[in-house]
């Protein structure tokens, strides 16, 4: 129904999200005024640590965030022309599964135990689509088949604990591309599996992405995924998007002293490091909204702007966004 | 039949290592019906110094190697030289005096610390139940680890749970280094944390091994650290070692299928490196340590497995000078990859 807008190549628009959560100690401040746009067909990363808000913005998109604790304060998220917040909870939930298909970081805990797979994978295709029985296990049975799960008809009959946790999250993945949606949200998929198991599902996602065309939002804290599998990444700190580029740009090129901090403290495989540059100190919780720039107490580069006004998003080179004063005004930060 | 070039510089010798453990049946009478092979016969050296790591996914058996090599797990067979002597079967008391010398860091910095007890506490513990120090001659040493692995010695009063992951892992460090260990067995001690705390906890081990000449048993899956912070890297898969070299030599030119698809796993920070990179993407999962396959564990998702692999385990040789692997298909330190 919705899919006819999509002649227009940008599928989603997110401006000036802000989302709070109210607790015992404080307001936090989770995510303060985060921007950003997503081509259909295009892979974004957004890369940071515990805490950074990553998985915030995603969420509160989606309208995922447990209200109360958490409040949506600001914001709209246009997804093909609607706004995702301003919808009703019906609404929004004819889009989530649909239309934006989720991923998520445990495999173990995501599923329910209680039901089989088929159930599970076929929920979706009956409420989405309205299949009916027989017709949603066939796709059901299609779907495990196209993210490499053999006897796919089979597997339908079996419960979650009965597939590993690399299985499980082919699983995943198959129920969020079940609808075939325009966007896929994977947050930390891989985190809680071996590498060797994390490259199937890499590749497995990017073969996807390629034949379905859909957009993918791939949210984690290593920026060696990010490498080889974005267009476009943008680097979280504070709840605040502190860097934004082209993959290549911000790994050749990068332009906050955190992003520049974060690389230095990565050991390389190809090649060894005599010592790992490490960030002193910790990341923040934001109870109040900060007057100064958040990464400041940490910050080597740090002159006294920083500490009086908080930086916004600034064009540093062409496609090439930082929050930072001294990158700005010196015309590029030198390592 | 061992890896190390010279005998004299030996701190730890593994010999033929295996840790089973039983998987039993029934509720008063219990019987065994089979075993998890979790460690299945490894030998390996380490020497004085030196940072030994070992590699391996989930499941390989890389954690029950450091905790069966102090003896945290009874062996089922094979021996354990520290410092000359065999910790296996030693009498408890002589045991004990030797636990004083090796030490471990856990991979949980929530779970391994006493959420009860002040940190001023845990790091004294080692040192009353040792009956090394006490009272204010304990207190003293406390605050002088505190400081030693960037802690306010003013601190020792509070509790875990008001310290992040980062500053945990450095308590847990100041804990394994209260008795003067000489080996320390990191089991992954920085997977728990983030990506800008990794480096400072990584940078004090290397710090505190060359103050102290630490040597270190280093256990991960993150391959990346491994090559930063080790000297010789052994990669384990299901039980048993199937390399084991230098760590440039390993990283720069593995010879186990195996180390080949593992680290080509990998991804690599760097945009253009993952344009130009040949992936080996492994078939299916590990087998089940219960039935592991027979001749080579690896042949089951081995594309140069052929029929001699599964009817011969392959021999642990020395191919190249101190580069180790257990494959059949090795000729000559050139791997199969290389010949097609």
């Amino acid at each position: 129904m919705l899919k006819d807008v999509s002649a227009s190549p940008r599928v989603l628009e997110v401006s000036k999200l802000v989302t709070q959560f109210h607790t015992t100690d404080g307001t936090v401040h989770a995510v303060n005024g985060v921007s950003f746009s997503l081509d259909s067909g295009e892979t974004l990363g957004i890369v940071g640590e515990s805490g950074c808000g990553k998985s915030v913005t995603v969420l509160s998109m989606l309208r995922l965030i447990p209200e109360p604790p958490g409040k949506i304060t600001n914001g709209q998220a246009i997804f093909l022309g609607n706004d995702l917040l301003a919808m009703t909870p019906d609404e929004i939930r004819q889009v989530r599964g649909a239309q934006i298909g989720m991923v998520f970081q445990d495999p173990m805990t995501s599923f329910n135990p209680v039901l089989t797979i088929g159930r599970q994978l076929t929920e979706p295709l009956e409420i989405h689509l309205g299949m009916n029985g027989p017709q949603a296990r066939d796709r059901a049975a299609e779907l495990l088949e196209m993210v490499g799960i053999p006897q796919g008809r089979e597997r339908l009959k079996d419960y979650p604990h009965q597939f590993s946790g690399g299985m499980r999250q082919r699983v995943m993945i198959a129920m969020a591309l079940s609808c075939t949606p325009q966007i896929l949200i994977a947050d930390e998929p891989t985190t809680a599996l071996d590498v060797t198991i994390q490259a199937q599902i890499i590749e497995l996602v990017k073969r996807l992405r390629d034949e379905i065309g859909m957009a993918v939002i791939w949210i984690t804290h290593d920026l060696g995924i990010i490498a080889g599998l974005a267009r476009r990444v943008m680097v979280m700190y504070g709840g605040y998007i502190i860097e934004h580029a082209y993959v290549k740009e911000l790994y050749s090129n990068p332009q906050h002293p955190y992003t520049l901090g974060l690389i230095g403290s990565l050991p390389r495989l190809d090649r060894r490091k005599e010592r790992l540059t490490s960030i002193e100190g910790l990341p923040p919780v934001l109870y109040e909204e900060p007057k100064s720039c958040p990464f400041a107490p940490r910050c080597s580069y740090a002159i006294d702007r920083c500490w009086k006004e908080n930086p916004p998003l600034m064009e540093v080179a062409p496609k090439h966004e930082t929050a930072c004063w001294v990158a700005v005004s010196e015309g590029g930060l030198k390592a | 039949m061992t890896s190390a070039p010279s005998t004299d510089n030996v701190l730890v010798d593994v010999q033929g290592l295996v840790k089973h453990f039983p998987i039993t049946r029934g509720i008063i009478i219990q019987r065994q019906v089979g075993a998890v092979r979790a460690v299945d016969g490894i030998t390996f050296r380490i020497q004085k110094g030196e940072t030994f790591g070992l590699v391996g996914e989930s499941g390989c058996g890389k954690s029950t190697t450091g905790r069966t090599i102090l003896q945290l797990y009874k062996p089922t067979a094979g021996h354990v030289f520290f410092e000359g002597i065999d910790l296996v079967g030693l009498d408890p008391e002589k045991l004990r005096l030797t636990r004083r010398r090796m030490q471990m860091i856990f991979q949980d910095p929530y779970a391994s610390l006493n959420p009860r007890m002040t940190v001023g506490e845990i790091i004294a513990e080692p040192l009353i139940v040792h009956a090394v120090a006490h009272g204010k001659e304990a207190q003293e040493r406390v605050d002088y680890l505190l400081e030693l692995v960037g802690l306010n010695p003013a601190f020792s009063n509070r509790y875990p749970h008001e310290f992040s992951g980062g500053q945990r892992q450095r308590i847990g460090v100041a804990r394994a280094l209260a008795l003067q260990p000489s080996f320390i067995v990191c089991d992954e001690p920085i997977s728990a944390l983030d990506v800008s705390i990794q480096a400072q906890v990584v940078n004090l081990l290397e710090d505190l091994q060359q103050q102290f000449g630490l040597t270190y048993l280093f256990i991960a899956h993150d391959l990346s650290m491994v090559r930063h912070i080790s000297n010789r890297v052994a990669v384990m898969y299901l039980g048993v070692i199937v390399e084991l070299a230098e760590r440039d030599d390993l990283y720069t030119h593995p010879l186990h299928p195996y180390s080949y698809a593992l680290l080509s796993a990998v991804p690599v920070a760097d945009p253009l490196i993952e344009e130009r990179r040949h992936r080996v993407i492994l078939e299916g999962d590990v087998p089940s340590p219960v039935n592991p396959p027979s001749g080579c564990r690896f042949r089951t998702r081995c594309k140069y497995a052929t029929e001699i692999c599964a009817q011969v385990v392959p021999e642990w040789r020395e191919i190249v000078k101190d580069h180790w692997v257990a494959c059949h298909h090795v000729e000559g330190g050139v791997p199969p990859w290389e010949r097609e």
